[in-house]
């Protein structure tokens, strides 16, 4: 054992005689991220905020349990960290139970977002179960007299060298040990992994297959009313007025609730709840204001507003020689999340202290802004993670919440379930961003990238709650609170200008991030944020100057980059989907490359892809795609295979069909008929995932990184096909045609 | 009252008859496969099928239910004992955040036991009425064929010869 352990705290638990192993990490935990370098290094991933070995990994007479301050949001990491600790530990995967995000239970690890999940609490996770093991070692060394070394561990027992096995939980409950643990674990060789690197299974999905109880929509407490809201049919609409008189006569209807501009029914059952929401809306009259600009205007809308601008990245090497210049603007309208389980949440007031079960991504933030909203201290509200459909970013999640709690609010002792409609979820769900950029660079002699520009103007990328004014309840209460200002989400990982700095070498380069903060639609945090729309501009663009320079887009790419880890990706990519320099793809077709590194710091991911482009109809088809990733040390390689599919397949639909629509006053995409998104004949014939596992290197992170390289993979496939440059998202068939017929 | 033949087994039912079925199996029986996705039949996240066929229960209300078969995907297996569609989509693990699943698996289910060797083609136009968002579809269609040849052999669980009707 390498790591000293000091001993510093215990804590028993009481009953069962069950002992809480707890560690503190005394001075480490007074680090700042900035300390001077003599400062000891705080220990990894989010164990620098919550050290607290006990936090993670707990062990009592019943067994090990693992804990996580991250929301399982469908990505599948529950099963990843399972696997992490019961490798790192040496415990039987299927014995660990494993408990998520939960404000009295869990560490506080803000929002599950940024393809975070794994390098935060994965890497806590490691290093936890790793410095328990050791302390279980120390211990079982102490007890039997023997040395350390001579000790092994498995299946949750220490062993010693005569096949005496003394269990964790014999040693946890019969020892009081104060232990402080390091900045620094003694971790397993990766060639000695015998659960990481494997494709285990999925601990949630046969619930999921079978029809058990899996999401916060299927849950229901003793004596549970089901409530719906009436929201205001646009932003800003003031009610003048509502007789609710008939709606509290109606069958089952328990109460109706009106709070300012908030309005809201609780029946009984769950379709009286639905009748009266109906009824409620018909008596609520609203006074409109026209407010939201012109659609078809948006880019240069955005580009008008008054903007925070700076340059963020600045490179300059006046020795190299230009030949040609090139210029081309790209836009991204509004995109909706889109989830398919429309937001839900549960919630129980009882003698001053509110529970809600939320399907949330940040359950403390959101405790914060429910408390802030009710009034009442934090410590008075407990917020649960319970899954709800997939999320994909900041969607109707924790407006469901602060909804349930307003509502339970008015009917103490009574559990309340809000479910919102799927009209609601589509018009009042904050929506990616609509961004425009605009690249201007050139050419050497040589056909090398002797400067390039990118200036991109956009919104903030996350309007997530904190305060009680980021949610809906709180804004259309009788005494509201103000949406918050909106601020830029900082470098390296950025917001809007995420992925906006170029991964390429290029001798002369400059970055400018025009940051608005007027808001004209409710927006906040989507899957890759900044990212998607900054990749599918760079990864265009660097097509559009690949043909100039009479390159080979792969090559071309390869030319610009040193990177060894993103050559990597990108010669595996075009390997597996058998890119050639000199391919002619058949009639109809066209072949796209594209390559990111998500953040420029985490995930690497090449793509290439095949489409086929009906000229009549325009209709383009996405017919195959290989992609290649590098995520660091593979945990679990069939969950990070799913997610990069996955990406694959939703940035196509983004790509390809979608768009939020309004006109001056209401978003008028509500539902899947105003909002398409792919269905099952656009699906491709084959998508290829081929990992590159980097054994021992730290987590990486995987839910975002295809969005980008997978949108521009498809456009730059498209213009090979087509002969035409599509620059503004979505490619639609009807702009492919006009491209074509132009 | 009314009477709802659910999974082989009858209940009253105390609900209105314009009541959608999907209100019904979710609130007064407790069930938890069938989805609300959008109430508006757009997204298949509600699919059950009745006598035989696939049916969109959050537009289907309980006065055209009488005297009719309801099967949910519980009504086909167990985690125990899980029918061939559900073994199928186990294996594949073709589910990301899963909420879409149970619809696009009693549509499967549907069609598999009309047609027990579809093609490719005749599954993807079955599950055009199907919305996923995390995209997961390549694995529900490589699980859809599993389970056609899952039901096929006999290497299926003794829940494979229930059919749903």
């Amino acid at each position: 054992m390498n790591a000293p352990v000091i001993i510093d705290r215990r804590r028993v638990l009481a009953g069962g005689g069950a002992l809480i192993v707890s560690f503190s990490l005394g001075s480490a935990l007074a680090q700042q991220p900035d300390a001077p370098a003599a400062a000891a290094p705080s220990p990894p991933g989010s164990l620098k905020t919550s050290p607290y070995l006990d936090a993670w990994i707990r062990i009592d007479a019943n067994g090990v349990e693992v804990f996580t301050g991250k929301a399982e949001l469908g990505q599948g990491f529950k099963t990843a960290f399972q696997q992490i600790a019961a490798e790192e530990l040496d415990v039987a995967f299927e014995s660990l139970k494993l408990t998520t995000a939960d404000t009295r239970l869990t560490a506080n690890e803000g929002y599950t977002a940024g393809s975070n999940s794994m390098k935060d609490s994965g890497t806590a996770i490691q290093n936890a179960a790793a410095q328990v093991r050791a302390l279980l070692i120390a211990e079982a060394a102490r007890r039997l007299d023997l040395p350390a070394e001579s000790l092994q561990t498995a299946d949750g027992a220490v062993i010693a060298p005569d096949g005496k096995r003394l269990s964790y939980s014999e040693l946890v409950a019969g020892n009081m040990l104060h232990v402080q643990a390091q900045p620094t674990s003694k971790l397993k060789d990766p060639a000695t992994f015998k659960v990481i690197g494997r494709p285990v299974p999925r601990v949630d999905i046969p619930a999921k297959v079978t029809g058990a109880a899996a999401y916060v929509q299927d849950m229901r407490l003793p004596g549970m009313g089901h409530a719906r809201v009436v929201r205001p049919p646009s932003y800003g609409a003031q009610l003048s007025e509502c007789d609710t008189s008939a709606v509290e006569k109606l069958p089952g209807v328990v109460k109706v609730i009106r709070d300012g501009n908030f309005l809201a029914v609780v029946a009984e059952k769950e379709f009286q709840s639905i009748k009266a929401m109906n009824a409620l809306a018909a008596a609520a009259k609203w006074n409109e204001t026209a407010r939201l600009p012109k659609q078809d205007d948006l880019p240069n809308v955005l580009t008008s507003l008054p903007s925070q601008d700076t340059t963020i990245f600045e490179r300059g090497n006046p020795a190299v020689g230009i030949q040609k210049t090139i210029e081309a603007t790209y836009t991204r309208p509004y995109q909706a999340h889109g989830s398919i389980g429309p937001s839900c949440a549960v919630a129980h007031f009882v003698d001053g202290s509110m529970t809600v079960w939320t399907h949330t991504q940040g359950v403390y933030p959101d405790r914060q802004g429910i408390a802030e909203m009710l009034r009442i201290p934090p410590a008075s509200v407990h917020l649960i993670h319970v899954e709800g459909s997939g999320c994909y970013g900041h969607n109707g999640a924790d407006d469901a919440a602060a909804d349930a709690a307003l509502i339970a609010r008015a009917l103490p002792g009574r559990p309340v379930r809000v479910q919102w409609m799927r009209e609601q979820e589509h018009a009042w769900e904050p929506f990616g961003p609509a961004m425009v950029t605009k690249l201007k660079a050139s050419l050497d002699g040589s056909g090398k990238i002797a400067d390039w520009n990118f200036d991109v103007w956009s919104n903030t990328h996350s309007m997530r709650p904190g305060g009680a004014g980021s949610m809906l309840a709180a804004q259309h209460m009788a005494q509201p609170f103000a949406v918050p200002a909106p601020k830029p989400l900082p470098l390296p990982e950025g917001g809007g200008d995420r992925n906006a700095i170029p991964f390429y070498n290029f001798p002369n380069a400059r970055v400018v991030h025009h940051f608005i903060s007027e808001m004209p639609l409710r927006i906040s945090a989507m899957r890759a944020l900044g990212a998607y729309h900054n990749v599918f501009s760079i990864e265009s663009f660097m097509d559009e100057l690949a043909i100039i320079a009479g390159a080979d887009p792969v090559e071309f790419r390869l030319k610009h980059l040193d990177d060894r880890r993103g050559r990597d990706v990108i010669e595996k990519a075009a390997q597996a989907f058998g890119w050639k320099p000199d391919q002619k793809p058949p009639p109809d077709r066209g072949y796209g490359f594209a390559f990111a590194r998500y953040k420029n710091l985490a995930a690497y991911c090449a793509i290439a892809s095949e489409i086929e482009v009906n000229r009549e109809t325009g209709r383009p088809r996405l017919v195959r795609a290989a992609a290649a990733v590098d995520s660091g040390q593979v945990v679990n390689p069939d969950g990070l295979i799913n997610q990069i599919e996955g990406a694959i397949v939703q940035s196509m639909s983004w790509t390809l069909y979608e768009s939020v629509t309004f006109d001056d006053t209401r978003i008028t995409s509500i539902d899947w008929q105003t909002y398409p998104i792919l269905r099952f004949n656009s699906v491709p014939e084959s998508i290829e995932v081929h990992i590159i596992d980097r054994p021992g290197q730290p987590f990486l992170g995987s839910g975002e990184t295809g969005q980008g390289p997978a949108a521009a993979s498809i456009a730059n496939a498209v213009a090979n096909a087509t002969g035409k440059r599509l620059r503004n998202l979505p490619l639609t068939r009807k702009r492919i045609k006009e491209a074509i017929d132009a | 009252m009314m009477t709802l033949k659910v999974n082989g087994r009858e209940h009253q039912v105390d609900a209105e008859t314009d009541t959608p079925l999907l209100y019904v199996l979710r609130d007064d029986l407790k069930l938890n496969a069938a989805k609300f996705g959008c109430g508006l039949g757009q997204c298949g996240s509600c699919t059950v099928i009745v006598d035989g066929k696939a049916v969109l229960s959050c537009v289907t209300p309980m006065v055209l239910l009488e005297g009719k078969q309801v099967t949910t995907l519980e009504g086909l297996g167990t985690i125990a004992e899980p029918a061939p569609i559900q073994r199928a989509f186990m294996e594949e693990q073709a589910a990301q955040c899963g909420y879409c699943i149970p619809g696009m698996m009693m549509r499967a289910q549907a069609l598999l036991q009309r047609n027990s060797k579809p093609t490719d083609e005749q599954i993807r136009a079955e599950l055009e009425p199907h919305l996923c968002r995390c995209g997961t579809h390549m694995r529900i269609l490589r699980a859809v064929h599993r389970a056609a040849r899952l039901m096929d052999t006999a290497e299926a669980s003794p829940a494979a010869n229930r059919s749903a009707r």
